[in-house]
């Protein structure tokens, strides 16, 4: 029962952050859709990758998405889909539904007793996996550069030209001292 | 119905609204939750078809892999729409197809 309410809440939750005009509702609403899917996972005893989706995908995402939206701005939009709504609401209704005829019901399962821990199938045997997260983590951190990097040189420019405008004098001197000696020669 | 046919039918649910919102929605920030959206979907079934195999740890070390992989895309998005704003000054996919012009 309480994986029906938790997968329940998980869906709304999607359902609202896709139909939101207001880009940080979604982004919160996603976040919510994170909630629930780490304690779908927890319920089942995947507890580290529910403490790692909470965190990240609640925490981290939400921020990165908050700080976003804060730089580009709310941008409520009423256009209209590109494809007509109802044609959407059909597929997606069509893909729920065949996936549905394809996979359910489900049996029970049968968990057998675990043979490895979830740090020995990580660290030892999934190495390869762990390298990849690496490399993906600094495309991540390339990413953070990107949304920061125009905001660096907007920044950077009022300054000089505040410096230009507020210390004229060096410039004026550079030019009138060679003068002198000019004149000398 | 039983535990496993309700995650099963979360799964579904949630990869339906994920497709429903990819399709619908305009704005780049909401494409981006709209993967989100889809990822969490497959993150769950990976982790629920672990649990169903008796081979849970594979199944969550997938999933790990799977969330580190849409942490970078979400944020690789969200530096591309953030770059579009300041360009295009508009967050609407339909103003990036300027080549078909």
């Amino acid at each position: 029962m309480l994986n029906l309410i938790l997968v329940s809440g998980a869906i709304l939750c999607a359902l609202q952050a896709m139909q939101t005009k207001r880009l940080i509702r979604a982004a919160l609403w996603l976040a919510c859709v994170s909630a629930f899917v780490a304690l779908t996972m927890y319920r089942i005893g995947a507890h580290e990758v529910a403490v790692i989706e909470l965190s990240v995908g609640a925490g981290l995402v939400t921020i990165l998405f908050v700080f976003g939206i804060s730089i580009a701005g709310e941008d409520a939009m009423d256009a209209p889909a590109i494809v007509p709504k109802v044609l959407i609401g059909g597929m997606a209704l069509a893909l729920v539904v065949t996936l549905g005829l394809l996979l359910l019901p489900v049996g029970e399962g049968s968990p057998q007793p675990e043979q490895t821990s979830f740090a020995v199938m990580l660290w030892e045997q999934r190495a390869l996996d762990v390298l990849v997260q690496v490399g993906l983590i600094f495309a991540g951190v390339l990413g953070v550069l990107g949304l920061l990097a125009d905001e660096a040189q907007v920044a950077h420019k009022p300054v000089k030209r505040e410096t230009a405008v507020a210390n004229p004098e060096p410039v004026l001197a550079a030019t009138e001292t060679p003068a002198p000696q000019e004149a000398r020669a | 119905m039983n535990d496993m046919s309700i995650l099963v039918a979360g799964v579904i649910g949630l990869l339906g609204a994920g497709l429903y919102g990819l399709l619908a929605v305009r704005n780049l920030f909401q494409v981006i939750i709209a993967l989100q959206v889809l990822v969490k979907a497959a993150v769950l079934a990976l982790v629920m078809a672990g649990y169903a195999s008796g081979n849970l740890a594979l199944g969550q070390s997938l999933g790990v892999t799977v969330i580190v992989a849409d942490t970078v895309v979400a944020v690789i998005g969200l530096a591309l729409a953030v770059q579009v704003k300041r360009h295009l000054g508009t967050l609407d996919i339909k103003a990036l197809a300027t080549l078909r012009r």
